[in-house]
């Protein structure tokens, strides 16, 4: 896991922001398209989009492991791509359309894939979920095989410490409608 | 992370004027452009990169792919899922989508951009740990890898100076490929080699490319495919996916009655930039195809191999990868 006070620094805020106010960083005006909703915000410009959903927005559910493009976990979708938050500047994203796991289904009205998910046990702890699922939405239009391999080899941009890909892999099969060789018990 | 200003050009013009007032383009650069961001963001959470201002050119008209009789244009913000899938690069440049495909992750091919992935930094740990010494991070300050952990570092085209590796699959696909990169800058326009644009480490390995302050790149373009030619990306890593080379061959041959009559040999994984070898396709111009003329080359390409404490198995890896890169595109229909 990272040091916590590593995912605080570089935001606004953060132990690197603290000086003198000649040092603080000018404040920017954005407005950003999260889950359909418009929300004006003034930001610093070294804020991610990651920290500028969780921080700014309350939106938790995107989640920060590595803050280096590296786990997944931040997975968002941008103008119906799937990206790494971690490494997007917020402020670049005036105009865009950008959807979370909170605009993917609700607690009530689980997308697809969060009910396959759900059925096939696909997760442990649960911290990688959300990216894994944003991951999991976004392959069902992109050109993806029908083996789980195929699956396997578009899915390797999201960690999971515990070890669930074997479900994982057979949640998305189930949804695509395609055999896994791993069977949903 | 340092803090900086976030401008977003509105031309090619604008960008240019912005980015000319650096005094450098190179490592410790004060101006950045930024597109994908993959690559810059990293390194400035990492403090190897504080740009005191960033140009964003996500904006520019820079995304389109266009094929023509005269060869393959692509813009330089064209993003790497969308050149690897591409139908023409699919069909014809089997090389470039396949190593493209082979790189970084589904989220990191939607973001980063043609031009960034031919500016991607070295993965050497010591050049991202700014509290180790680094010549290329920090000209004079020496070289920790060449005494430190050295496994996943360059093998051909080192100096004393410095061993990181290029870590770009894509480059080592157009080097195969011989694109030409295509730069505006405020002196004007100018078109570039692939294998002159990015610089051997020598005496001064903060120097990366021939990039000077102002200068945008705008395209890459490839020739038309050789008539007849075959070609595959073979990548060799630690894991499946998701993961650098550790050596990787990009083959392009054309083979007539058993002989082959052209090919462009490039590896991965083992240069300090994308490593074409000239030497590998001399061996192999002329010659009957087949596992002996393939080992020959492979010795050829890698003769002049000087490998670190760490890192001596990739002279025989990248040897075994080239040959068994030759014998898929031999043996492809």
């Amino acid at each position: 896991m990272p040091d916590p006070n590593e995912s605080a620094r570089g935001f606004a805020g953060g132990p690197d922001s603290v000086g003198t106010s000649a040092e603080m960083p000018d404040v920017i005006p954005v407005t950003l398209s999260v889950n359909g909703k418009k929300h004006d915000l003034r930001i610093d410009p070294r804020t991610s989009l990651l920290d500028c959903l969780r921080d700014h927005l309350h939106l938790t559910g995107s989640k920060k492991g590595c803050d280096h493009g590296q786990c997944g976990a931040c997975t968002v979708h941008i103008n119906g791509r799937r990206v790494n938050s971690c490494l997007c500047l917020a402020a670049r994203h005036e105009g865009d359309e950008i959807i979370t796991i909170e605009g993917v289904g609700q607690r009530d009205n689980l997308h697809p894939m969060q009910a396959s998910f759900v059925t096939c046990d696909a997760y442990q702890c649960g911290y990688c979920t959300p990216g894994q699922i944003m991951s999991a939405v976004a392959l069902l239009q992109e050109p993806c095989g029908p083996e789980d391999a195929d699956v396997k080899e578009l899915m390797s941009g999201n960690i999971c410490r515990c070890g669930a890909y074997p479900n994982i892999v057979a949640a998305i099969q189930t949804v695509r409608g395609k055999n896994s060789d791993k069977k949903a018990e | 992370m340092k803090t900086f200003q976030l401008t977003r050009a509105a031309d090619s013009a604008e960008a240019i004027d912005a980015a000319a007032q650096a005094t450098t383009a190179q490592q410790g650069a004060e101006i950045r452009f930024i597109a994908g961001g993959t690559t810059l963001l990293d390194l400035m959470k990492l403090n190897v990169e504080q740009p005191e201002k960033l140009v964003d050119l996500s904006r520019l008209p820079l995304d389109e792919i266009e094929a023509s009789p005269d060869g393959l244009t692509i813009g330089a913000g064209v993003r790497n899922s969308d050149l690897a899938y591409h139908p023409v690069v699919r069909e014809k440049y089997a090389v470039l989508s396949e190593a493209l495909l082979s790189g970084a992750s589904a989220q990191l091919r939607n973001m980063a951009t043609t031009a960034g992935n031919l500016l991607q930094r070295t993965r050497c740990m010591y050049f991202r740990a700014t509290e180790m010494p680094c010549n290329k991070r920090e000209p004079g300050s020496g070289c920790a890898a060449i005494t430190g952990a050295n496994r996943s570092l360059a093998i051909l085209g080192t100096s004393e100076h410095c061993i990181a590796t290029n870590p770009s699959d894509m480059n080592v696909a157009m080097a195969a490929l011989e694109a030409t990169i295509h730069v505006r800058g405020s002196k004007g326009e100018r078109s570039i080699p692939i294998a002159d644009f990015h610089l051997l480490p020598g005496k001064t390995p903060e120097r990366e490319t021939l990039l000077e302050p102002g200068d945008l790149i705008t395209h890459v373009t490839l020739p038309p495919p050789a008539t007849g030619a075959r070609s595959v990306y073979l990548k060799l890593r630690d894991r499946a996916s998701y993961e650098f080379a550790l050596v990787s061959a990009a083959v392009v041959v054309t083979i007539a009655d058993g002989k082959v009559t052209r090919a462009r040999i490039a590896l991965g994984g083992v240069g300090t930039k994308p490593w074409r070898s000239n030497e590998a396709e001399a061996a192999l111009t002329n010659q009957a195809a087949g596992e002996e003329l393939f080992r020959r080359a492979a010795e050829a390409a890698l003769r002049e191999a000087r490998p670190q404490s760490q890192n001596g198995f990739k002279v025989e890896l990248a040897k075994r990868c080239l040959i068994h890169a030759l014998k898929l595109a031999t043996q492809k229909a």
